[in-house]
């Protein structure tokens, strides 16, 4: 997890991109997503706030999740899941040690709302 | 108005004021009073002006560029034909809308001051309104020293070299700052640096800027206190010394802070080889007390249209001047079709905006703040803004927790009210409170933003002690209000907070089945007796289905290509777009 509140999982050199649990209920209901390319990849507008999402590791989009354009609900119903974003080759799987695990985001999330 | 084509031709162009009289004058002024135009001659010429639109004396060219597409074919450019009628259509308009005429607008980050009406009067004199934006410097003299004297000012206010007026909004002189950013570091052949550093806590526009700039973002998060995470910035700077173009940096931050960290985090950068682009949206808390150039930034962007009193609102024109040091000068923006004055020629980036001083128009505002308020009138406002904002904190913070203050425990301009514990003890969110101001007579706060269940407010210098203190006995009694709720007296639902606002329809309604009294829904305040009442002109509406469905309330796309074609429109479309008109009028 990121302390900007993405997670990646990596799987045979590729990562999965998406927001967390406690990213998309800060947001509120999701109503828009827009994916692409870039160290921003995109998008996500609730009725809170549109929001900038940040990839946490850096390498090649292979693939976005083209579900979330005609469905932006799935970010809200299942984050870790089927509300996954963006599909990236990672360049450098050492990356991945600047990232948070599941104890210390939760860490990191309690601080924030100190 | 006219310009020169070349060394042997001249446009003219008139507008619909213009009679015969002026073309006869203008072909006699040509030809000199020995030869005049005779009568015959000027009905020739003037045979060959279309009636209206587009008119050109080169028929051939007329045709090209004559408009074939029907426009302005909505209802509403056509019921209303006399003054009293658009006098009362737009009262009704503006009698739908809780303006600054009726009380605070408390939104933060928007600085939404007092735009006076000795500022605004100059922008309505024909001299300032009526010159197009090519018109020949000759004839704009002083268009031009106005030009001069507020490029002198806002460099003074920023404590910048060199400033240029041309771009229309804060994220336009955002991406002007950083082209800036790229054509200096081209210039001293380092045109490898294109990485920008923007903190996450930025406005939204700080990486969507970077972004139309060509350059490559990297993300910096907040620590515990809202501030820039330092050490990750200096990690972030050092891993690509190499690249390191710019970092975009908002003082007082985007939490209401004075970071104290700012120059430090201005030297991190300058040490890798980078710039720093000071956002300016929150100059309201600097003017004369301390600047973006004394910070150690390298450019800034001023929006004109929050700290120096242009008005908000219909869409703009704002105006997002932006400032640079001495280094940055040479390579702020030109014009092509008219060059700006105070430009370097040889290394001038190309136009940002359409015009070559942008909106010019609506500057005769900002030239009569600054003079009007002199630099003694500058520093006060800002220090104003500054003891309201902390005032407002101050008596808020007992009944709700302020979310980032400074090491002294004071905010800047602005503050940020937390809301989320209400959520667990109440159900209770930033949008019900946000609603239940209406019932009170006032705006919202800015909402969820920079941080999601939260108000953020933003008194500036121009209110009164009574106004904040209305404001603040508001928000105390939604407070009372929300604890109502916490201890069980109020229906967790069926309450005050969770139907607001409430509209007269509701009120004044035979049937009221609410478990809490009318006068409660729509007099929760002593004020509304005497000061009358502002009514909410919808109730509450559902924004996920609304965010989800947008609906465009003109007359469908097919309807007006029929009206255009004089086909009939498809059947499907006209279902969908039935289907559509009837969710718009729901």
């Amino acid at each position: 997890m990121s302390k900007s509140h993405e997670w990646v999982k990596l799987e045979n050199g590729t990562g999965t991109i998406g927001i967390t649990t406690h990213a998309a209920t800060q947001l509120g209901d999701i109503v828009g997503s827009q994916l692409e390319k870039g160290s921003t990849f995109g998008a996500v507008e609730s009725v809170k706030a549109a929001s900038d999402v940040y990839s946490p590791v850096s390498g090649e989009v292979v693939e976005v999740n083209a579900v979330l354009s005609e469905d932006p609900a799935q970010v809200n119903k299942d984050p870790h899941g089927a509300g996954w974003m963006i599909k990236v080759r990672v360049d450098n799987p050492d990356e991945l040690h600047d990232l948070m695990d599941a104890r210390a985001y939760e860490q990191h999330v309690q601080s924030e709302d100190h | 108005m006219y310009g020169h084509l070349s060394p042997r031709s001249l446009a003219v162009s008139f507008d619909e004021t213009h009679t015969r009289d002026d073309l006869q004058q203008l072909v006699c002024a040509f030809r000199g009073p020995e030869r005049p135009c005779s009568s015959q001659e000027l009905e020739a010429i003037a045979a060959k002006l279309p009636p209206s639109g587009f008119t050109c004396l080169e028929p051939s060219l007329a045709h090209a560029f004559e408009r074939k597409t029907p426009y302005l074919t909505h209802p509403v450019f056509h019921e209303y034909r006399t003054e009293h009628k658009m006098v009362r259509y737009i009262h009704q308009l503006a009698a739908k809308d809780l303006s600054l005429v009726h009380s605070m607008i408390p939104l933060g980050s928007c600085t939404m001051k007092l735009n006076a009406t000795s500022e605004m009067m100059p922008v309505s004199w024909p001299e300032f309104a009526l010159p197009h934006p090519f018109t020949p410097p000759e004839q704009m003299r002083g268009y031009h020293r106005l030009f001069a004297d507020l490029e002198k000012a806002l460099a003074d206010i920023t404590g910048f070299a060199a400033v240029s007026l041309q771009p229309n909004s804060g994220a336009q002189g955002e991406y002007a700052g950083l082209l800036t950013f790229l054509a200096y570091h081209k210039a001293r052949g380092q045109q490898q640096r294109k990485v920008c550093i923007v903190p996450t806590s930025a406005h939204g526009t700080n990486p969507a800027s970077a972004k139309m700039a060509g350059m490559h973002i990297i993300p910096v998060g907040t620590d515990a206190k809202g501030n820039i995470d330092i050490a990750e910035l200096r990690a972030r700077a050092e891993q690509n010394r190499e690249h390191l173009a710019a970092a975009m940096i908002t003082y007082p931050s985007t939490h209401g802070v004075f970071e104290e960290g700012i120059k430090e985090i201005c030297e991190i950068i300058h040490a890798n080889g980078g710039l720093v682009y000071i956002d300016g949206a929150n100059l309201n808390a600097q003017m004369g007390l301390t600047s973006p150039a004394e910070i150690g930034g390298d450019a800034c962007h001023l929006n004109l249209h929050k700290t120096l009193t242009i008005p908000h609102g219909g869409g703009g024109p704002g105006v997002g001047a932006i400032a640079v040091t001495e280094a940055l000068a040479p390579f702020l923006p030109s014009h092509p079709v008219q060059p700006v004055a105070s430009a370097h020629s040889d290394s001038a980036i190309g136009p940002v905006a359409a015009a070559p001083y942008g909106s010019a128009s609506i500057l005769p505002i900002v030239w009569m703040f600054v003079h009007m308020m002199g630099s003694d009138g500058l520093r006060e406002a800002s220090e104003q803004a500054i003891l309201n904002a902390n005032y407002m904190a101050a008596r808020l913070s007992p009944a709700y927790s302020i979310l980032y203050r400074g090491t002294q425990g004071r905010c800047a301009h602005e503050f940020i009210l937390d809301l989320r514990p209400f959520k667990t003890s109440a159900g209770i969110t930033e949008s019900d409170v946000a609603k239940r101001l209406q019932d009170y007579g006032f705006h919202s706060p800015t909402m969820s933003w920079p941080v999601a269940g939260t108000l953020m407010i933003e008194p500036t210098e121009s209110e009164s002690i009574d106004e904040l203190d209305r404001f603040c006995d508001a928000m105390l009694m939604i407070r009372e209000e929300i604890r109502q709720i916490e201890q069980g007296r109020w229906d967790p639902q069926r309450n005050p907070l969770k139907n607001a606002p409430h509209t007269a329809e509701v009120v004044m309604s035979d049937t009221w089945d609410r478990p809490y009294p009318r006068e409660v829904a729509a007099y929760p305040a002593n004020w509304l007796y005497t000061r009358g009442k502002f009514w909410p002109r919808t109730s509450r509406i559902d924004d996920v289905y609304g965010d989800r469905n947008l609906v465009c309330s003109c007359p469908p796309v097919p309807e007006m290509m029929a009206a255009t074609t004089g086909g009939a429109p498809s059947k499907s479309g006209s279902e969908e777009d039935r289907a559509r008109t009837a969710v718009a009028s729901s």
